[in-house]
């Protein structure tokens, strides 16, 4: 079964009618942690806020739970639990204040849904009679996640719950999302980091309002179309200049410590190759074979 | 209902956690009571007033020394025509000139009443105001102690002339205009901060996803601010009846029920603002400048309305506080009860109920 249905849905903004959201389409099954990813301004937000009821989309239609977005915005504000991007509680209230507050809001209790909030609620409870605005940014997101899932939401949209995050907080973060997961509630996150999409079930990458591809993370990255090289050299710089400069060349681009490359003919001569780059005043020269990510199969979409 | 309750509750945690909201609300209140009114008192305490004694007999000497034993009067004693008291106010120091006429006792013993003339400078109407009060009270109290044991009644007539402004329009009480001006600051500024506030901040996002009712939203804000300014209107009607022995002579429940109503009007105001605007700071710059400004100007607190120029005179009428600056002070002042204000309450609740409509009816229940 499908929990959220989106068809044909366009976004613009303003008087000069800038495209936020072009035409995008996907769906997402019950239960499944679904990951919108794209770079800042991809348009994630603005297809949240649609999908929340808080825009009005200009084109195209989407269902929540089999609620339309515009006509049934009643019943899909009641029972989807949303997290804006930016830190949205109220920090001169503590943890436990802000968590009675929305529990109350949403016409629970917090006894009522303890078991959906509990594995996240305990690593912070110590800190209950803290106000939110003094916590930490990972707290802050846990404190956030609790209060957007105290009401038992059908649906969660969690809007780049990560951002600014700290890379341990990040981890638990998916690991509580994973956990949900098991609660049979459908979770509809955004996030500009790549290295997340794969802890999505399925992915869509969204780049400038247009989806680019809709798989699971596996998929995307098991298509990748191309060789991937990854290149090592201890002039960085260098490097990639020099592989621009190469005749085969597809793209490259720095990745890490690395510079990952593509070529034309898939069964390029890595001996060749590391001899081409030596001849260039190259040193330390490493290739070899690159595990691809969903990094690259973004940027191989970009081209 | 459990809802709007926990609404309710979060609102007092905001304000009673923010020092500088609690500063405003009720600090700024009784600060502006007590500096107002100690700013008066100050001033007729010690005033200078001249005498002038044509009489110099018994009964002017016996008078004299009753006025000059009061903490409230500095007598000085001159012998001046009538045109050079005029110059005398003209320098500035002297609040009132007391006249004694020639025949003062003669007129009393044998007329069984006499005349005393007041003079004062009205361009301060209240200290003008007072000082006839004082000097009447300590009259009548002469008159009282002369006319212990006697059949026929002496009788001492105040002739009192109001110099410059005979009329006494302007400020009567300040307390009615300290009234209105915190109603107004507290209700208006502090409902449209904190709404826009939780825009800013982002709440307003999670609250509109979630099942309670946008309005809803609006009247729990504007819940709290109702009842601190009933606070704030109890505090400074205590003030002003202990600390400044200012009493209320009409109905205290109408007095509240008046109040209830105007601040009401203020809090569906700052609605209004708080629906129009998206930043804390324009919220505030156009609380002040639009209301608080026309309320110092327009309410008859400061500048006497029918001073004005015709068209400013015309739009006093729509400040919802000259409204209630009229009522408060019939009521407070002039002890006048709903009868004769009937109309005025009636404008008003109009014009509650036209921006309460017009709030509503703009509210946005979604992002822009």
């Amino acid at each position: 079964m499908e929990a959220v249905v989106v068809k044909n849905l366009t976004k613009t903004y303003g008087k000069e009618k800038t495209v936020a959201v072009d035409n995008v389409s996907f769906s997402v099954n019950q239960g499944e942690l679904f990951g919108l990813i794209g770079p800042d301004g991809a348009g994630k937000t603005s297809i949240f806020r649609m999908l929340t009821t808080l825009l009005l989309p200009d084109g195209g239609s989407a269902h929540v739970d089999g609620h339309d977005i515009v006509q049934d915005f009643r019943a899909i504000r009641s029972s989807v639990g949303y997290m804006p991007g930016k830190f949205s509680l109220y920090q001169d209230l503590t943890i436990e204040e802000n968590l009675h507050f929305f529990a109350t809001v949403f016409g629970t209790t917090i006894d009522e849904n303890y078991h959906l909030i509990k594995d996240i609620y305990v690593q912070i409870e110590p800190f209950k009679n803290r106000r939110a605005g003094k916590l930490s940014g990972g707290m802050k997101q846990k404190l956030a996640l609790c209060c957007a899932l105290i009401h038992k939401p059908t649906t969660l949209f969690l809007d780049e719950p990560t951002t600014g995050v700290d890379p341990v907080s990040r981890k638990e973060f998916w690991e509580m999302l994973r956990r949900l997961r098991e609660q049979h509630i459908t979770i509809l996150v955004s996030t500009p980091y790549m290295d997340e999409a794969s802890l999505c079930d399925r992915i869509a990458l969204i780049q400038s309002g247009k989806i680019l591809s809709i798989d699971t993370p596996q998929n995307i990255v098991n298509t990748y179309p191309d060789r991937l090289l990854a290149i090592k050299a201890n002039e960085m710089y260098k490097l990639l200049k020099v592989l621009e400069g190469h005749p085969g060349i597809l793209n490259s681009y720095a990745f890490g410590e690395y510079a990952h490359a593509t070529f034309r003919d898939a069964h390029t001569d890595t001996h060749a190759l590391q001899v081409y780059l030596r001849e260039h005043g190259l040193t330390g020269v490493e290739v070899k074979d690159a595990e691809v990510t969903i990094e690259d199969s973004f940027i191989k979409l970009l081209h | 209902m459990k809802q709007f309750l926990a609404f309710v509750r979060k609102e007092f945690y905001h304000v009673l956690r923010d020092r500088r909201t609690l500063l405003i609300l009720f600090g700024m209140p009784i600060a502006q009571i007590l500096i107002f009114g100690f700013a008066l008192t100050n001033e007729v305490k010690d005033s200078e007033i001249l005498v002038v004694d044509y009489a110099r007999d018994n009964a002017s000497q016996e008078l004299l020394t009753k006025i000059g034993s009061s903490r409230y009067f500095n007598i000085r004693q001159a012998a001046l025509s009538h045109s050079e008291i005029l110059g005398a106010f003209k320098k500035g120091k002297i609040k009132a000139v007391v006249v004694f006429p020639a025949d003062f006792n003669e007129d009393l013993l044998h007329q069984n009443k006499a005349q005393i003339q007041i003079i004062t400078d009205a361009t301060d109407v209240n200290t003008a105001n007072m000082i006839t009060n004082y000097l009447s009270s300590i009259i009548v109290d002469y008159q009282n102690q002369i006319n212990q044991n006697l059949e026929i009644p002496y009788r001492i007539t105040p002739e009192v002339r109001m110099l410059y402004n005979p009329q006494l329009k302007g400020a009567h009480g300040f307390v009615p205009g300290v009234m209105a001006l915190v109603l107004l600051l507290v209700s208006v500024m502090m409902t449209a901060i904190s709404i826009v506030r939780e825009k800013e901040s982002g709440t307003m996002e999670i609250l509109l996803v979630s099942p309670f009712k946008p309005v809803l939203v609006i009247f729990a804000k504007a819940f709290p601010y109702l009842a601190l300014s009933l606070v704030n209107v109890t505090a400074i009607l205590l003030l002003s009846v202990f600390v400044l022995d200012l009493p209320v002579k009409g109905s205290v429940v109408l007095l509240f029920a008046e109040s209830t109503l105007f601040i009401i009007t203020c809090l569906a105001l700052g609605i209004f603002i708080s629906i129009k605007t998206d930043s804390q700071q324009i919220a505030m710059l156009i609380s002040l400048m639009g209301m608080l400004l026309p309320t110092m100007m327009f309410s008859g607190f400061l500048f006497p309305i029918e001073n004005m120029p015709i068209p400013l005179q015309i739009i006093s009428n729509i400040v919802p506080s000259k409204w209630f600056y009229i009522i408060v002070k019939s009521i407070m002042i002039k002890g006048l009860g709903i009868t004769a204000l009937w109309k005025e309450t009636l404008i008003l609740l109009g014009m509650t109920l036209f921006l309460l409509l017009v709030s509503l009816k703009s509210f946005k229940i979604r992002l822009q």
